[in-house]
Protein backbone atom coordinates (compact mmCIF):
# COMPACT_ATOMS: atom_id res chain seq x y z
CA UNK A 1 0.00 0.00 0.00
CA UNK A 2 1.32 3.40 -0.89
CA UNK A 3 1.72 6.27 1.54
CA UNK A 4 -1.17 8.08 -0.13
CA UNK A 5 -3.59 5.15 0.00
CA UNK A 6 -2.89 4.72 3.71
CA UNK A 7 -3.19 8.48 4.25
CA UNK A 8 -6.60 8.43 2.55
CA UNK A 9 -7.71 5.54 4.79
CA UNK A 10 -6.68 7.48 7.90
CA UNK A 11 -8.32 10.69 6.67
CA UNK A 12 -11.50 8.77 5.83
CA UNK A 13 -11.42 7.21 9.31
CA UNK A 14 -11.20 10.64 10.98
CA UNK A 15 -13.89 12.22 8.82
CA UNK A 16 -16.22 9.23 9.16
CA UNK A 17 -15.68 9.25 12.93
CA UNK A 18 -16.53 12.96 12.92
CA UNK A 19 -19.62 12.29 10.82
CA UNK A 20 -20.77 9.76 13.43
CA UNK A 21 -19.98 11.80 16.55
CA UNK A 22 -20.31 15.37 15.23
CA UNK A 23 -18.19 16.56 18.15
CA UNK A 24 -15.32 18.57 16.72
CA UNK A 25 -16.89 20.13 13.65
CA UNK A 26 -19.96 21.24 15.59
CA UNK A 27 -17.77 22.87 18.24
CA UNK A 28 -15.71 24.61 15.56
CA UNK A 29 -18.78 25.94 13.77
CA UNK A 30 -20.46 27.09 17.01
CA UNK A 31 -17.26 28.90 17.99
CA UNK A 32 -17.04 30.59 14.58
CA UNK A 33 -20.71 31.61 14.83
CA UNK A 34 -20.16 33.13 18.28
CA UNK A 35 -17.17 35.17 17.08
CA UNK A 36 -19.20 36.49 14.15
CA UNK A 37 -22.23 37.38 16.29
CA UNK A 38 -20.08 39.12 18.94
CA UNK A 39 -18.21 41.03 16.22
CA UNK A 40 -21.48 42.12 14.66
CA UNK A 41 -22.59 43.49 18.07
CA UNK A 42 -19.27 45.24 18.63
CA UNK A 43 -18.91 46.89 15.22
CA UNK A 44 -21.66 48.77 13.46
CA UNK A 45 -22.21 47.01 10.08
CA UNK A 46 -23.53 50.24 8.52
CA UNK A 47 -20.25 52.06 9.24
CA UNK A 48 -17.79 51.87 6.33
CA UNK A 49 -14.73 51.61 8.60
CA UNK A 50 -16.15 48.35 9.91
CA UNK A 51 -15.25 46.73 6.59
CA UNK A 52 -11.62 46.95 7.67
CA UNK A 53 -12.37 44.55 10.53
CA UNK A 54 -13.54 41.75 8.23
CA UNK A 55 -10.12 40.38 7.14
CA UNK A 56 -9.05 40.14 10.78
CA UNK A 57 -12.36 38.55 11.79
CA UNK A 58 -11.98 35.91 9.04
CA UNK A 59 -8.56 34.86 10.29
CA UNK A 60 -9.61 34.96 13.96
CA UNK A 61 -12.31 32.45 13.06
CA UNK A 62 -9.90 30.25 11.08
CA UNK A 63 -7.15 30.28 13.71
CA UNK A 64 -9.20 29.72 16.84
CA UNK A 65 -11.72 27.26 15.47
CA UNK A 66 -8.80 25.54 13.74
CA UNK A 67 -7.02 25.10 17.06
CA UNK A 68 -10.14 23.48 18.52
CA UNK A 69 -10.00 20.87 15.74
CA UNK A 70 -6.23 20.38 15.88
CA UNK A 71 -6.30 19.80 19.62
CA UNK A 72 -8.73 16.92 19.22
CA UNK A 73 -6.93 15.41 16.25
CA UNK A 74 -4.40 13.34 18.18
CA UNK A 75 -5.94 13.45 21.66
CA UNK A 76 -8.87 11.46 20.23
CA UNK A 77 -6.42 8.67 19.36
CA UNK A 78 -5.57 8.16 23.03
CA UNK A 79 -8.88 6.78 24.26
CA UNK A 80 -8.26 3.10 23.52
CA UNK A 81 -4.57 3.58 22.70
CA UNK A 82 -5.70 3.85 19.08
CA UNK A 83 -2.41 5.49 18.21
CA UNK A 84 -0.66 2.23 19.14
CA UNK A 85 -2.78 0.47 16.53
CA UNK A 86 -1.53 2.90 13.89
CA UNK A 87 2.05 2.65 15.13
CA UNK A 88 2.10 -1.16 15.04
CA UNK A 89 0.54 -1.26 11.57
CA UNK A 90 2.91 -1.33 8.58
CA UNK A 91 2.46 2.38 7.88
CA UNK A 92 4.99 5.01 7.03
CA UNK A 93 4.85 7.81 9.64
CA UNK A 94 4.32 10.23 6.74
CA UNK A 95 1.04 8.52 5.87
CA UNK A 96 -0.26 9.09 9.42
CA UNK A 97 0.72 12.76 9.14
CA UNK A 98 -0.80 13.17 5.69
CA UNK A 99 -4.03 11.44 6.72
CA UNK A 100 -4.41 13.60 9.82
CA UNK A 101 -3.49 16.72 7.86
CA UNK A 102 -6.06 15.97 5.18
CA UNK A 103 -8.86 15.36 7.71
CA UNK A 104 -8.03 18.55 9.64
CA UNK A 105 -7.79 20.59 6.44
CA UNK A 106 -11.14 19.36 5.13
CA UNK A 107 -12.82 20.12 8.46
CA UNK A 108 -11.37 23.64 8.51
CA UNK A 109 -12.53 24.22 4.93
CA UNK A 110 -16.05 23.15 5.93
CA UNK A 111 -15.99 25.66 8.80
CA UNK A 112 -14.85 28.38 6.37
CA UNK A 113 -17.57 27.49 3.86
CA UNK A 114 -20.21 27.86 6.60
CA UNK A 115 -18.78 30.77 8.60
CA UNK A 116 -17.45 33.23 6.00
CA UNK A 117 -20.74 33.70 4.07
CA UNK A 118 -22.46 34.15 7.47
CA UNK A 119 -19.88 36.82 8.38
CA UNK A 120 -20.42 38.64 5.06
CA UNK A 121 -24.16 38.43 5.58
CA UNK A 122 -24.14 39.90 9.07
CA UNK A 123 -21.73 42.68 8.07
CA UNK A 124 -23.65 43.31 4.86
CA UNK A 125 -20.38 42.94 2.92
CA UNK A 126 -21.08 42.85 -0.83
CA UNK A 127 -18.21 44.33 -2.80
CA UNK A 128 -15.20 42.05 -3.15
CA UNK A 129 -12.05 42.87 -5.14
CA UNK A 130 -11.34 39.43 -6.54
CA UNK A 131 -13.21 36.28 -5.55
CA UNK A 132 -10.64 33.79 -7.02
CA UNK A 133 -7.75 35.50 -5.19
CA UNK A 134 -9.81 35.55 -1.99
CA UNK A 135 -10.36 31.77 -2.27
CA UNK A 136 -6.64 31.28 -3.04
CA UNK A 137 -5.57 33.18 0.09
CA UNK A 138 -8.01 31.25 2.25
CA UNK A 139 -6.80 27.98 0.77
CA UNK A 140 -3.05 28.47 1.10
CA UNK A 141 -3.33 30.26 4.47
CA UNK A 142 -5.42 27.40 5.88
CA UNK A 143 -3.09 24.84 4.27
CA UNK A 144 -0.01 26.23 6.03
CA UNK A 145 -1.81 26.70 9.33
CA UNK A 146 -3.11 23.10 9.34
CA UNK A 147 0.19 21.64 8.07
CA UNK A 148 2.17 23.11 10.96
CA UNK A 149 -0.72 22.69 13.41
CA UNK A 150 -1.10 18.96 12.70
CA UNK A 151 2.60 18.39 13.29
CA UNK A 152 2.59 20.31 16.58
CA UNK A 153 -0.70 18.73 17.69
CA UNK A 154 1.01 15.32 17.52
CA UNK A 155 3.89 16.73 19.54
CA UNK A 156 1.59 18.27 22.16
CA UNK A 157 -0.78 15.29 22.42
CA UNK A 158 1.41 13.41 24.89
CA UNK A 159 1.49 16.36 27.26
CA UNK A 160 -1.07 16.66 30.06
CA UNK A 161 -1.72 20.28 29.15
CA UNK A 162 -1.79 19.74 25.39
CA UNK A 163 -4.64 22.23 24.90
CA UNK A 164 -2.46 25.01 26.31
CA UNK A 165 0.79 23.78 24.79
CA UNK A 166 -0.44 23.66 21.19
CA UNK A 167 -1.30 27.38 20.82
CA UNK A 168 1.94 28.36 22.60
CA UNK A 169 4.03 26.35 20.12
CA UNK A 170 1.84 27.10 17.12
CA UNK A 171 1.55 30.90 17.10
CA UNK A 172 5.25 31.76 16.73
CA UNK A 173 5.58 29.31 13.84
CA UNK A 174 2.45 30.32 11.95
CA UNK A 175 2.77 34.07 12.50
CA UNK A 176 4.39 34.68 9.04
CA UNK A 177 1.45 32.84 7.45
CA UNK A 178 -1.09 34.79 9.51
CA UNK A 179 0.53 38.17 8.83
CA UNK A 180 0.68 37.40 5.10
CA UNK A 181 -2.84 36.00 4.98
CA UNK A 182 -4.44 38.93 6.87
CA UNK A 183 -2.59 41.49 4.73
CA UNK A 184 -3.44 39.72 1.47
CA UNK A 185 -7.09 39.27 2.51
CA UNK A 186 -7.32 42.96 3.44
CA UNK A 187 -5.98 44.04 0.05
CA UNK A 188 -8.18 41.63 -1.90
CA UNK A 189 -11.36 42.53 -0.01
CA UNK A 190 -10.96 46.27 0.39
CA UNK A 191 -8.22 47.64 -1.87
CA UNK A 192 -7.88 45.55 -5.03
CA UNK A 193 -5.76 48.24 -6.72
CA UNK A 194 -2.82 46.99 -4.67
CA UNK A 195 -3.18 43.43 -5.96
CA UNK A 196 0.57 43.06 -6.73
CA UNK A 197 1.22 43.54 -2.98
CA UNK A 198 -1.30 40.84 -2.19
CA UNK A 199 0.40 38.53 -4.69
CA UNK A 200 3.73 39.12 -2.92
CA UNK A 201 2.13 38.10 0.38
CA UNK A 202 0.63 35.02 -1.31
CA UNK A 203 4.07 34.06 -2.66
CA UNK A 204 5.55 34.43 0.82
CA UNK A 205 2.87 32.15 2.27
CA UNK A 206 3.36 29.68 -0.60
CA UNK A 207 7.11 29.45 -0.03
CA UNK A 208 6.66 29.11 3.72
CA UNK A 209 4.06 26.37 3.18
CA UNK A 210 6.31 24.33 0.91
CA UNK A 211 9.25 24.45 3.35
CA UNK A 212 7.22 23.59 6.44
CA UNK A 213 5.04 20.96 4.78
CA UNK A 214 8.10 19.06 3.55
CA UNK A 215 9.79 19.42 6.96
CA UNK A 216 6.68 18.17 8.77
CA UNK A 217 6.38 15.12 6.49
CA UNK A 218 10.06 14.27 6.94
CA UNK A 219 10.24 14.86 10.69
CA UNK A 220 6.92 13.34 11.71
CA UNK A 221 8.38 9.91 12.51
CA UNK A 222 10.55 11.52 15.22
CA UNK A 223 7.45 13.08 16.79
CA UNK A 224 5.87 9.64 17.08
CA UNK A 225 8.93 8.06 18.66
CA UNK A 226 8.79 7.15 22.35
CA UNK B 1 11.70 -16.27 14.39
CA UNK B 2 12.14 -13.77 17.26
CA UNK B 3 15.52 -12.96 18.74
CA UNK B 4 16.43 -10.29 21.23
CA UNK B 5 20.05 -9.52 22.05
CA UNK B 6 21.04 -7.77 25.28
CA UNK B 7 17.86 -5.73 25.37
CA UNK B 8 18.09 -2.85 27.82
CA UNK B 9 15.38 -0.26 28.39
CA UNK B 10 15.83 2.71 30.67
CA UNK B 11 13.21 5.30 31.50
CA UNK B 12 14.88 8.15 33.37
CA UNK B 13 16.91 6.58 36.14
CA UNK B 14 14.84 3.43 36.19
CA UNK B 15 16.09 0.36 34.35
CA UNK B 16 13.13 -1.66 33.12
CA UNK B 17 14.92 -4.29 31.05
CA UNK B 18 18.41 -5.43 32.07
CA UNK B 19 19.84 -7.35 29.15
CA UNK B 20 17.06 -9.61 27.89
CA UNK B 21 18.24 -12.37 25.54
CA UNK B 22 15.45 -14.32 23.93
CA UNK B 23 15.23 -16.75 21.08
CA UNK B 24 11.82 -17.99 20.03
CA UNK B 25 11.45 -20.47 17.19
CA UNK B 26 8.76 -20.31 14.55
CA UNK B 27 5.53 -21.95 15.67
CA UNK B 28 6.34 -21.86 19.39
CA UNK B 29 3.73 -20.67 21.87
CA UNK B 30 5.48 -18.89 24.70
CA UNK B 31 4.09 -17.48 27.94
CA UNK B 32 6.00 -14.73 29.73
CA UNK B 33 5.22 -14.73 33.45
CA UNK B 34 6.42 -12.49 36.23
CA UNK B 35 5.35 -10.13 38.98
CA UNK B 36 3.97 -6.66 38.28
CA UNK B 37 6.64 -4.26 37.06
CA UNK B 38 8.99 -7.05 36.00
CA UNK B 39 9.17 -5.74 32.42
CA UNK B 40 6.97 -8.34 30.67
CA UNK B 41 4.82 -5.86 28.76
CA UNK B 42 7.89 -3.79 27.89
CA UNK B 43 9.46 -6.82 26.18
CA UNK B 44 6.27 -7.22 24.16
CA UNK B 45 6.16 -3.52 23.26
CA UNK B 46 9.77 -3.56 22.11
CA UNK B 47 9.11 -6.59 19.89
CA UNK B 48 5.94 -4.91 18.56
CA UNK B 49 8.12 -1.89 17.59
CA UNK B 50 6.07 0.38 19.88
CA UNK B 51 9.03 1.44 21.98
CA UNK B 52 12.69 1.59 21.16
CA UNK B 53 15.15 -0.15 23.44
CA UNK B 54 17.90 1.95 25.05
CA UNK B 55 20.36 -0.61 23.74
CA UNK B 56 20.36 -4.09 22.26
CA UNK B 57 18.56 -5.32 19.20
CA UNK B 58 15.54 -7.30 18.10
CA UNK B 59 15.57 -9.56 15.07
CA UNK B 60 12.44 -10.93 13.46
CA UNK B 61 13.15 -13.56 10.81
CA UNK B 62 16.80 -12.49 11.12
CA UNK B 63 15.86 -8.94 10.15
CA UNK B 64 16.64 -6.02 12.41
CA UNK B 65 13.32 -4.37 13.29
CA UNK B 66 14.60 -0.79 13.02
CA UNK B 67 15.87 -1.28 9.48
CA UNK B 68 12.97 -3.39 8.21
CA UNK B 69 10.18 -1.81 10.26
CA UNK B 70 7.36 -2.02 7.70
CA UNK B 71 8.17 -5.59 6.69
CA UNK B 72 8.41 -6.70 10.33
CA UNK B 73 5.21 -4.90 11.35
CA UNK B 74 3.23 -6.70 8.67
CA UNK B 75 4.26 -10.02 10.27
CA UNK B 76 3.06 -9.07 13.75
CA UNK B 77 -0.40 -9.00 15.31
CA UNK B 78 -0.41 -7.13 18.61
CA UNK B 79 -3.13 -7.34 21.26
CA UNK B 80 -2.38 -5.18 24.32
CA UNK B 81 -4.54 -4.33 27.39
CA UNK B 82 -6.46 -1.66 25.51
CA UNK B 83 -8.64 -2.77 22.62
CA UNK B 84 -7.07 -0.34 20.07
CA UNK B 85 -10.55 -0.14 18.52
CA UNK B 86 -12.46 2.97 17.49
CA UNK B 87 -15.46 3.18 19.81
CA UNK B 88 -17.89 4.78 17.40
CA UNK B 89 -17.19 2.26 14.66
CA UNK B 90 -18.89 -1.10 14.34
CA UNK B 91 -16.76 -4.28 14.46
CA UNK B 92 -17.04 -4.50 10.67
CA UNK B 93 -15.88 -0.90 10.17
CA UNK B 94 -12.98 -1.39 12.58
CA UNK B 95 -11.81 -4.58 10.89
CA UNK B 96 -12.17 -3.13 7.39
CA UNK B 97 -10.14 -0.05 8.42
CA UNK B 98 -7.31 -2.09 9.93
CA UNK B 99 -7.49 -4.64 7.13
CA UNK B 100 -6.95 -1.82 4.62
CA UNK B 101 -4.03 -0.45 6.61
CA UNK B 102 -2.43 -3.92 6.62
CA UNK B 103 -3.12 -4.33 2.89
CA UNK B 104 -5.51 -7.27 3.29
CA UNK B 105 -7.10 -8.39 0.02
CA UNK B 106 -10.88 -8.80 -0.10
CA UNK B 107 -10.98 -7.11 3.27
CA UNK B 108 -14.75 -7.06 3.79
CA UNK B 109 -15.00 -10.84 3.31
CA UNK B 110 -12.09 -11.41 5.71
CA UNK B 111 -13.65 -9.04 8.28
CA UNK B 112 -16.99 -10.84 8.16
CA UNK B 113 -15.28 -14.24 8.50
CA UNK B 114 -13.41 -13.07 11.59
CA UNK B 115 -16.50 -11.54 13.20
CA UNK B 116 -18.29 -14.84 12.71
CA UNK B 117 -15.28 -16.69 14.13
CA UNK B 118 -15.38 -14.66 17.35
CA UNK B 119 -19.14 -15.14 17.62
CA UNK B 120 -20.33 -11.58 17.03
CA UNK B 121 -22.22 -11.96 13.75
CA UNK B 122 -25.38 -10.54 15.30
CA UNK B 123 -23.52 -7.38 16.31
CA UNK B 124 -21.93 -6.69 12.94
CA UNK B 125 -23.40 -3.18 12.68
CA UNK B 126 -23.51 -2.19 16.37
CA UNK B 127 -20.97 0.38 17.56
CA UNK B 128 -18.20 -1.08 19.69
CA UNK B 129 -18.91 1.44 22.47
CA UNK B 130 -22.11 -0.47 23.32
CA UNK B 131 -20.22 -3.76 23.83
CA UNK B 132 -19.23 -5.49 27.08
CA UNK B 133 -15.54 -5.98 27.94
CA UNK B 134 -15.67 -9.58 26.72
CA UNK B 135 -17.24 -8.62 23.39
CA UNK B 136 -14.72 -5.80 22.88
CA UNK B 137 -11.86 -8.21 23.55
CA UNK B 138 -13.27 -10.61 20.95
CA UNK B 139 -13.29 -7.83 18.33
CA UNK B 140 -9.79 -6.83 19.47
CA UNK B 141 -8.60 -10.41 18.86
CA UNK B 142 -10.11 -10.31 15.38
CA UNK B 143 -8.36 -6.97 14.76
CA UNK B 144 -5.01 -8.40 15.84
CA UNK B 145 -5.25 -11.31 13.39
CA UNK B 146 -7.03 -9.58 10.49
CA UNK B 147 -3.87 -9.72 8.36
CA UNK B 148 -3.07 -13.35 9.26
CA UNK B 149 0.14 -12.50 11.10
CA UNK B 150 3.02 -14.95 11.49
CA UNK B 151 3.60 -13.70 15.05
CA UNK B 152 0.98 -12.75 17.63
CA UNK B 153 1.87 -10.79 20.73
CA UNK B 154 -0.75 -10.93 23.47
CA UNK B 155 -0.60 -8.81 26.61
CA UNK B 156 -2.76 -10.35 29.34
CA UNK B 157 -5.40 -11.39 26.83
CA UNK B 158 -7.58 -13.29 29.33
CA UNK B 159 -7.99 -10.45 31.83
CA UNK B 160 -11.63 -9.58 32.46
CA UNK B 161 -13.03 -12.14 30.04
CA UNK B 162 -16.03 -14.36 30.68
CA UNK B 163 -15.77 -18.13 30.14
CA UNK B 164 -17.22 -17.98 26.64
CA UNK B 165 -14.73 -15.31 25.58
CA UNK B 166 -11.85 -17.29 27.12
CA UNK B 167 -12.89 -20.39 25.16
CA UNK B 168 -13.08 -18.37 21.92
CA UNK B 169 -9.72 -16.72 22.56
CA UNK B 170 -8.01 -20.04 23.33
CA UNK B 171 -9.59 -21.59 20.25
CA UNK B 172 -8.25 -18.78 18.06
CA UNK B 173 -4.75 -19.06 19.58
CA UNK B 174 -4.68 -22.85 19.17
CA UNK B 175 -5.89 -22.59 15.57
CA UNK B 176 -3.17 -20.05 14.83
CA UNK B 177 -0.66 -22.35 16.55
CA UNK B 178 -1.77 -25.25 14.35
CA UNK B 179 -1.10 -23.06 11.32
CA UNK B 180 2.46 -22.46 12.56
CA UNK B 181 1.97 -18.98 14.00
CA UNK B 182 4.41 -17.96 16.73
CA UNK B 183 2.65 -16.72 19.84
CA UNK B 184 4.11 -14.73 22.71
CA UNK B 185 1.72 -14.15 25.58
CA UNK B 186 2.27 -12.08 28.71
CA UNK B 187 -0.08 -13.32 31.39
CA UNK B 188 -0.81 -13.72 35.08
CA UNK B 189 -3.23 -16.56 34.35
CA UNK B 190 -1.09 -19.66 34.90
CA UNK B 191 -3.92 -22.01 34.05
CA UNK B 192 -4.37 -20.51 30.60
CA UNK B 193 -0.61 -20.36 30.10
CA UNK B 194 -0.26 -24.06 30.94
CA UNK B 195 -3.21 -24.93 28.72
CA UNK B 196 -2.01 -23.09 25.62
CA UNK B 197 1.75 -22.66 25.80
CA UNK B 198 4.61 -25.06 25.24
CA UNK B 199 7.29 -22.85 26.73
CA UNK B 200 7.35 -20.66 29.84
CA UNK B 201 9.64 -17.71 30.46
CA UNK B 202 9.76 -16.13 33.91
CA UNK B 203 10.87 -12.52 34.15
CA UNK B 204 11.87 -10.73 37.34
CA UNK B 205 13.35 -7.24 37.72
CA UNK B 206 13.86 -6.87 33.97
CA UNK B 207 15.75 -10.15 33.59
CA UNK B 208 14.83 -13.63 32.44
CA UNK B 209 15.22 -15.84 35.50
CA UNK B 210 13.87 -19.08 34.04
CA UNK B 211 13.02 -20.46 30.65
CA UNK B 212 11.65 -23.99 30.32
CA UNK B 213 9.57 -26.19 28.05
CA UNK B 214 6.22 -27.33 29.36
CA UNK B 215 4.91 -30.82 28.73
CA UNK B 216 1.45 -32.25 29.35
CA UNK B 217 0.05 -28.87 30.43
CA UNK B 218 1.85 -29.29 33.76
CA UNK B 219 0.30 -26.46 35.78
CA UNK B 220 1.92 -27.55 39.07
CA UNK B 221 5.38 -27.18 37.56
CA UNK B 222 4.56 -23.60 36.53
CA UNK B 223 3.29 -22.75 40.02
CA UNK B 224 6.28 -24.34 41.73
CA UNK B 225 8.90 -22.68 39.55
CA UNK B 226 7.18 -19.31 39.74
CA UNK B 227 6.88 -19.45 43.53
CA UNK B 228 10.51 -20.47 43.89
CA UNK B 229 11.88 -17.80 41.58
CA UNK B 230 9.71 -14.83 42.45
CA UNK B 231 8.78 -15.43 46.05
CA UNK B 232 11.61 -17.73 47.14
CA UNK B 233 9.27 -20.49 48.38
CA UNK B 234 8.16 -23.89 47.07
Amino acid sequence: MSIFTNALSIAWKDLYSEWKTRQVLTTMIIFAGLVIVVCSFAFDPTNNTTKAVIPGAIWIIIVFSGILGLNRSFVSEQKNDNMHALLTAPLDAASIYLGKFLANFIMLLIVEIVAIPFLFLLFDFREMGSFPYFILVLFIGSFGFVAIGTFLAALAANSRSSEMLLPIMLFPLVSPILIGAVQATKIILTNIDKLPNAISWIQLIGGYNVIFFVLCVLLFEYVLEV
Amino acid sequence: MIQTKQLIKRVGDKVILRGVNLSIKEGQTVAILGPNGAGKSTILKVIATLIKPSSGEVLINNKEIKKHALEVKSLIGYLPHASLLYDHFTPLENLILFGKLYGVKDVEKRAKELIEKVGLSFFLHEPVKSFSRGMIQRVAIARAIVHEPRIILLDEPHTGLDQQAIVILNKVILEMKAQGTTTVMVTHDFKQAAEICDRIIIVKNGKIVDDFMLENNNLDLVFDKYALLTEGVV
